[in-house]
């Protein structure tokens, strides 16, 4: 969790400082060499006689859960627009669920256009407006996006969700054909997310200028980092960050970089 | 000698920089008027009620670094602002200010050919400007405006023509002599040309609503985009100074140029104890005061929209005017 | 510029299109939105849009935040109606609580969030006036915008970015005789609003400029994802506000105005009327402020049980949503969805911009209303 990165970073630096303190005094020579960057011990003899005390390993926390899509209470009657999905398209309804107010149902990715066509499509449902289309990352989970694609019919006046779960690598349907509102919003859940989303006319970044790296809006993008290299670079940064700590400086030790 | 070069040149120094004043002024007025017109107050903060802003924005302009661009090309950069403003101030060497000779530089027999052709050559400033930006906005503009000056023109010359026809004389102190025999300014005589004239004036220098070449929140600025500095304010000392120009043009050809109005009613008489110049100063300034009105009231036409009243409104209309003015002057 | 073009033969000119930036740094492209156009003469044969210069993650910043400082950083998203994205914001925290807000709560909110919709269309009105070269317009509408903005500053303190809501209800009471300058606002708005209308609406030139630019057809404009003036000007009913109400909007009486050309005159003459509902609506809403509590039953520690959901509201721009996900255990939302009306009505600018010419770009950039802090947020 992005949270949990910075409170890391921060340990990481604060466990650093006082074992430089020990290695600069033996070896300035090394320090001067090492540069203003990195006041990390860079394999100073000194350090290497008296080790420097492990961090120690922090179990794990728990990762959030997504909320279990809640069945709606029993008794209440299932509206005519889903009932109408149930039937026009079988199968392809994994689940419906109900919220304060609001239906969503969660369908198979690769029957998502089926569904989304008799939804634009069907007397019933006739959702011809594409309100939202967003997703949600949970990283733990192997089909770690949500899709969702919050959808309103201007004539029946109600709302629906549908909600897909893909992994990283998963193909996504582009649902641009249908609605051509749902083009920048695509754009925006590939920019932010990078779920892989096929078929689309025009997938390039939106809000992220063109050579950004990594998608920010993904649970482990990390919150900090040293500056510049993180505006360029994320991803090198992170594998920078996470070397073991003989192989290079490493990064959150400077002061400078908070 | 004395009367052929040391007074004539010194008419041309005193006049020169009575209108490089006036211009200052004029912006000073522009500002002032759009302000009220905006219910604000306008610059308020050199000199009594902004007065001396009027010399402080040339100052300003003057000290601001005058940047060529590096891939514009410097001769026709540095030419076009000149050349945009030597015509406008040249044209004032026939501009009558009184009755006598002693207010006008010089009298020549063609001077409203002279008007015409002089005040064309402004264009020529702009499109160079546009062009030597080497930068596509200004070249937008400069297309936009070699289109436009060019319609108008013709709409403006083909009406100034149905005067000419009937005062039967191209001479500005004929023509404003030709409207105190007459008794009658020719803005009565040919309202339809004077409506033309003013409209075709606004377009020809640039003026809102036909101030596309310059439409800022199109065009960035315009043909001046790249401009800065003293070249910049070349550029808009032109501006204004065919302002004045086409004020003194229609105040001129109808508004009886110095006459003071109402000759023949006996009880109003004292009117012609006010010196001629400055009714015909005080005329000019009206107008410019309706140039100002103008812009502070109307949006901006678009491009095509203003070709199409050039070429299908106005040049008709004068054409029409011409031959009405033709049949009539035949037959009385 | 490629002046040096090739020539195939003396007589036939190589003629190419002319690529143009409209923006970053633009005059009338209302902050940094940047617009490449292909021009062919002067007119667009395609435009692509370049957003995301001020892109500051405000999504993934509220993820990092707990659920009551989100409600700052929603006035940064449409900071010229910063109020009704703090409603949006709180009324959907509410939904996801089911906490029931007072009713005195709710009419002041109306009252507020109409006012903020005064504001904006006041903008709205006095750029895009100025882009098609009527300035002072301009002048004129701020100089009304400025009133209700003192009339904000006076309930909350601020005169642009208000924080002005909590979730369940409202920080503050209004201060008292604030109901009375609201009720007078209103008188004044209206006759301000004839004046305008002197101004544009008969004009030759402002009907030459508008009338027939950048038409839409209503089925167009809904499967593009138009919302609010721009979809209303297609002759499309919807308004969240009727349809989905919210506040105190269905205890109220308001007309939905609609267009029947759709073109930028529809879109003009719709936006005018709605600054009268808005009056209509405010002067409603000051009478019947209920008295009563301004802060419903809300836990110390805002903690929305698991679950998700959407809630749109109408703001000045269209339709507002949100969409937030909590997954029960932590003090920020899990994630947390903006549906910006700017930018689904700025995906629209490509489909309204080909064909017309470049002065109608300006003016189409103006009538779809987009305020780029929400566009890229």
């Amino acid at each position: 969790m992005a949270d949990e990165t910075r409170s890391q970073a921060g340990k990481d630096g604060a466990d650093r400082q006082p074992a430089a303190g020990v290695a600069g005094s033996a070896a300035p020579a090394a320090k001067r060499e090492a540069g203003k960057k990195s006041a990390a011990p860079a394999k100073a003899p000194a350090a290497a006689a008296k080790p420097r005390p492990k961090p120690k390993p922090k179990a794990p926390p728990e990762p959030p859960k997504a909320p279990e899509d809640q069945a709606p209470p029993d008794g209440m009657e299932i509206p005519a627009m889903v009932a109408a999905l149930q039937n026009g398209v079988s199968g392809a309804v994994l689940k419906v669920s109900f919220w304060v107010g609001d239906w969503t149902v969660i369908v198979a990715p690769d029957r998502l256009l089926d569904v989304m066509r008799f939804l634009r499509d069907d007397a019933a449902t006739a959702f011809d407006y594409c309100s939202d289309v967003t997703a949600a990352d949970w990283p733990p989970r192997e089909k770690r996006f949500d899709v969702v694609y919050c959808l309103y019919s201007t004539r029946l006046r109600q709302r629906i969700r549908v909600k897909v779960r893909v992994g990283e690598e998963d193909p996504v349907e582009s649902v641009t054909g249908l609605w051509p509102a749902a083009d920048w919003l695509e754009r925006e859940v590939f920019d932010q997310f990078g779920v892989n989303i096929v078929n689309h006319p025009n997938l390039r970044r939106i809000l992220m200028p063109e050579q950004w790296q990594g998608h920010p809006q993904r649970k482990d993008y990390p919150l900090e980092g040293p500056g510049e290299l993180l505006m360029e670079n994320p991803q090198d940064w992170l594998r920078v960050r996470n070397l073991p700590d003989e192989a290079g400086p490493g990064p959150a030790a400077d002061g400078e970089i908070e | 000698m004395m009367d052929t070069v040391v007074v004539p040149l010194l008419k041309i120094a005193v006049l020169l920089n009575a209108v490089l004043v006036a211009v200052t002024f004029l912006v000073l007025m522009e500002r002032k008027v759009i302000a009220w017109a905006q219910s604000r107050l306008g610059p308020m903060r050199v000199g009594p009620y902004g007065i001396l802003q009027a010399i402080a924005d040339p100052i300003k302009l003057i000290l601001k670094e005058d940047i060529t661009p590096a891939r514009a090309d410097k001769y026709v950069f540095t030419l076009a602002p000149i050349m945009s403003l030597v015509p406008a101030l040249v044209v004032f060497s026939v501009v009558p200010f009184g009755p006598d000779p002693f207010y006008y530089v010089s009298d020549i027999n063609v001077g409203l050919l002279f008007v015409i052709s002089v005040t064309s050559i402004g264009v020529y400033g702009i499109i160079l400007g546009g062009w030597a930006s080497n930068s596509k906005y200004p070249l937008l503009a400069s297309l936009r405006a070699s289109a436009q000056l060019i319609s108008y023109e013709i709409a403006v010359t083909m009406t100034l023509v149905s005067v000419i026809l009937t005062t039967g004389t191209l001479s500005l102190v004929g023509i404003v002599e030709a409207q105190r025999e007459g008794g009658l300014w020719f803005a009565f005589v040919q309202p339809v040309a004077l409506m033309l004239v003013f409209i075709g004036g606004l377009a020809e220098t640039n003026r809102a609503p036909f101030d596309l070449p310059e439409a800022e929140t199109e065009l960035t600025g315009g043909f001046h985009t790249e401009y800065s500095g003293m070249r910049f304010s070349l550029f808009f000392l032109a501006e204004y100074a065919n302002m004045i120009v086409i004020s003194a043009v229609v105040v001129i050809m109808f508004f009886g140029g110095w006459l003071a109005p109402f000759p023949n009613v006996p009880a109003l008489s004292f009117l012609g104890l006010v010196p001629a110049w400055i009714w015909f100063i005080g005329k000019i300034f009206l107008f410019l005061y309706v140039f100002i009105w103008i812009r502070a009231t109307l949006p901006r036409y678009r491009y095509d929209q203003l070709m199409g009243l050039g070429w299908k409104v106005l040049i008709p209309i004068a054409i029409g005017n011409l031959v009405v003015t033709g049949i009539l002057k035949v037959a009385l | 510029m490629t002046l040096e073009a090739p020539r195939t033969s003396a007589t036939q000119f190589d003629t190419d299109e002319l690529v143009i930036n409209m923006g970053p740094q633009h005059p009338s492209t209302h902050g940094v939105l940047r617009v490449v156009l292909k021009l062919d003469g002067e007119r667009v044969i395609d435009a692509d849009c370049v957003i995301g210069y001020i892109h500051r993650g405000i999504e993934k910043l509220s993820e990092n935040r707990d659920w009551t400082q989100i409600i700052l950083l929603t006035d940064r998203m449409d900071y010229v109606a910063a109020a009704t994205n703090n409603l949006g914001y709180c009324q959907t925290v509410e939904k996801l609580m089911q906490i029931e807000v007072p009713r005195r709560a709710r009419y002041i909110r109306t009252v507020l969030a109409e006012l903020q919709r005064i504001a904006s269309h006041c903008l709205w009105l006095g750029t895009h006036a100025m882009d098609i070269g009527a300035m002072t317009v301009l002048l004129y509408a701020f100089r009304e915008r400025e009133f209700v903005l003192d009339l904000f500053e006076e309930f909350c303190g601020a005169r642009l970015t208000y924080n002005a809501m909590r979730i369940g209800g409202l920080p503050l009471d209004i201060p008292p005789g604030w109901d009375r300058k609201v009720l007078s606002f209103c008188d004044l708005m209206e006759g301000k609003l004839n004046d305008y209308e002197t101004l544009l609406t008969n004009n030759r030139i402002w009907l030459k400029r508008t009338r027939g630019v950048g038409v839409i057809g209503g089925d167009e404009a809904i499967g593009l994802g138009l919302c609010g003036p721009p979809l209303r000007g297609s002759g499309v009913p919807r308004d969240v506000r009727k349809d989905e109400p919210y506040a105190a909007y269905d205890e109220l009486e308001f007309n939905v105005p609609l267009g029947t050309r759709g073109d930028t005159y529809d879109r003009y003459l719709i936006r005018m009327d709605e600054f009268r509902e808005s009056i209509r609506l405010i002067r409603q809403a000051v009478e019947g402020i209920p008295e009563g509590p301004i802060m419903g039953k809300v836990p110390r520690l805002i903690k929305p049980p698991a679950g998700e959901t959407y809630h749109a509201i109408e703001s000045p721009k269209g339709e507002l949503g949100y969409f937030i996900v909590s997954d029960g255990k932590s003090t920020n939302p899990y994630r947390f969805r903006v549906r910006p009306p700017s930018f689904c009505n700025l995906q629209g600018l490509k489909r309204l911009v080909t064909g017309h010419l470049v002065a109608d770009v300006v003016a189409l950039i103006g009538t779809i209303d987009i305020v780029l802090g929400e566009v890229d947020r």
